[in-house]
């Protein structure tokens, strides 16, 4: 097993002005990144014989809806060689468009379309971008955060027409979300007020 | 004359028997020869990450036995030991034990499955009839531990949820004993049954590269020859305290993966009498009663209890702000959690790895060229379940 302090030298050293930051934590290195340098940074790490990040484990984005820049994407990569986990995060704007990794690992085909599904983020050159996990015809992104967990539309049989209907949903409750937290000390507006 | 050629389109699932669940697949047939597949999923999906994104820790739990639901336990041990990362929680010995062997329960209980019915789908019906039956006495320890046999939310961060019913350990006990001779039965049937093998070898081949870059994991994996296994490479709870082979193939192919299966049962009975044989006394979930509930008794008589307990199922526990990455060997392969907390008592942001879901992406490689009665056969072979498929 290769030094993770070690190698996060070598990563510094090799690939420094495409590094924005990195760190190690729990472990892992974390990298943050531009999302120019995205397939050079992915395709050095899985060729270098220092790296051999041989193995794409997951891509995924978080939203942060209150940020400028509004999503993080993630890839996660493993080396068996050296037995160590990268983490490389870049910062996405909402209608931004991010290059495909495809061409470097044939496995970020569905991940980069379950992205796409779940948050809206376009990948360029990528083979077949299609919606994966939810319904034919789907509208919206069910993972951003501005999405309602109801969702907006629900299915029935309906034995008028016999056959599987769309229908706006109707709750017979609102869905409700119960603030748990100590008044004294979890309440937003105390929080807000004690960080002065 | 030129002979006329058309290709056929066929829709296989989502309601066919060896689809495994609700897989849509569309084959692109040149007469028998498939030449294009594409699944289709989704079927079954049901928005995990983003129901857990609204729950408290504690309540997010049971949504991963749904999702490999033929070995539930494995998937809640990736997530709690992601929280525990994140809190740096000390698990106790016993627990850590506990939690061991009741994954390589799981492991045998995913690995008999996947094993029989790959034999049913391509002719066998009696291995399925025998397995089951042992199925059935492994859900039977899950329900003595937990009180269900399929949807245990029975790890918790920092432990397990309740310590061993009495006598338990020696019925799992004398599971141990007996188990090998039905691998042996099985393996009588199987092994070196001419139609099986026939149906099996040199199907669906992966070589070790592809296997890298389709982002195979498990039995997938080493069945192309690569020896990796996170339990030995990146140990997690007390594995390392274990001794056990990892079984790899050679060839690649939907026998060899068999093999590996069979092979790896061995090794998690093996693994279960290390467990027994040393099965160490004292608490089974951290102290901290921040984090794990008091027991009842005390809330009778403790005033910071009852606070303790009401604070637990109210609100939950809080998690700092962080983000992790955990990884466990599920019997399928890697499944790994990936968590974001933001400080409050539910998760910000959970994306769930699922191995099979980067299996099935392989299909189309897996199965081009191939002839049409190939498709159930690596699809068994291939191990996947729509639980974790979808999400």
């Amino acid at each position: 097993m290769q030094n993770i302090q070690d190698l996060e030298k070598i990563l510094n050293s090799e690939l420094n002005t495409k590094i924005k930051s990195s760190l190690i934590k729990h472990n892992q290195i974390y990298l943050n990144i531009d999302e120019a340098d995205l397939t050079e940074v992915i395709l050095f790490l899985k060729t270098n014989s220092k790296t051999k990040f041989r193995q794409l484990i997951d891509i995924t984005a978080v939203d942060f809806p209150e940020n400028e820049i509004r999503f993080k994407l993630v890839y996660l990569l493993l080396s068996h060689e050296f037995n160590q986990r990268i983490i490389i995060e870049m910062d996405v704007k909402e209608k931004e468009i991010v290059g495909s990794i495809t061409s470097i690992f044939p496995a970020a085909n569905w991940m980069e379309r379950e992205v796409f599904d779940m948050y809206g983020i376009d990948f360029k050159d990528h083979p077949d971008l299609r919606r994966i996990l939810t319904d034919y015809g789907f509208e919206g992104h069910p993972l951003r955060k501005d999405f309602p967990l109801t969702g907006h539309n629900e299915v029935r049989y309906s034995h008028e027409t016999k056959k599987v209907i769309y229908e706006p949903v109707k709750l017979e409750q609102n869905y409700r979300n119960f603030d748990y937290e100590s008044p004294w000390e979890g309440t937003k507006y105390i929080k807000e007020q004690t960080k002065e | 004359m030129a002979k006329e050629t058309k290709t056929l389109n066929l829709n296989f699932g989502p309601q066919h028997p060896a689809a495994h669940g609700v897989l849509r697949l569309i084959l692109q047939l040149d007469g028998e020869i498939v030449e294009k597949a594409d699944p289709h999923i989704g079927l079954l999906h049901r928005g995990t990450e983003k129901l857990i994104e609204n729950k408290t820790y504690t309540q997010a739990v049971p949504y991963f036995d749904r999702l490999d639901y033929v070995a539930p336990m494995n998937q809640e041990h990736a997530f709690a030991l992601a929280i525990e990362k994140i809190l740096k929680i000390e698990v106790p010995i016993r627990a850590q034990y506990i939690r061991v062997m009741f994954c390589e329960i799981g492991r045998i209980l995913s690995h008999i499955l996947n094993v029989t019915t790959q034999a049913m789908d391509v002719g066998a019906l009696t291995p399925t009839l025998w397995g089951f039956e042992e199925r059935e006495i492994l859900m039977g320890f899950y329900e003595k531990v937990s009180g269900s046999r399929l949807h245990a939310n029975y790890f918790r961060a920092g432990g397990v949820h309740q310590d061993l019913p009495k006598g338990l350990d020696k019925e799992i006990g004398k599971f141990c004993e007996r188990f090998p001779k039905i691998i042996n039965d099985l393996e009588l049937l199987l092994t070196d049954n001419r139609i099986f093998k026939q149906r099996n070898v040199d199907i669906g081949v992966v070589s070790k590269q592809d296997a890298l870059d389709y982002s195979f994991s498990g039995v997938m994996l080493r069945g192309s020859g690569v020896p990796w296994d996170l339990r030995k490479s990146q140990p997690y709870d007390c594995y390392e305290q274990f001794e056990f082979k990892i079984p790899v193939g050679k060839n690649g192919d939907c026998y060899d993966r068999y093999l590996c299966r069979i092979e790896e049962m061995k090794e998690s009975v093996n693994i279960i009498n290390q467990c027994l044989a040393n099965l160490p006394v004292g608490p089974i979930k951290t102290d901290d009663g921040k984090i794990s509930p008091p027991p009842k008794k005390e809330i009778k008589q403790s005033m910071e209890a009852l606070i303790h307990h009401f604070k637990l199922y109210t609100e939950g526990y809080r998690v700092d702000k962080d983000e992790i990455y955990t990884a466990v060997e599920a019997p399928k392969g890697e499944f790994g959690v990936y968590l974001i907390s933001d400080g409050s008592s539910k998760p910000y942001k959970c994306k769930i790895r699922a191995p099979g879901f980067s299996h099935l992406q392989a299909m189309d490689y897996l199965i081009k060229g191939h002839m049409l009665a190939d498709v159930p056969a690596v699809l068994g072979s291939m191990d996947i379940v729509f639980g974790e498929v979808d999400r």
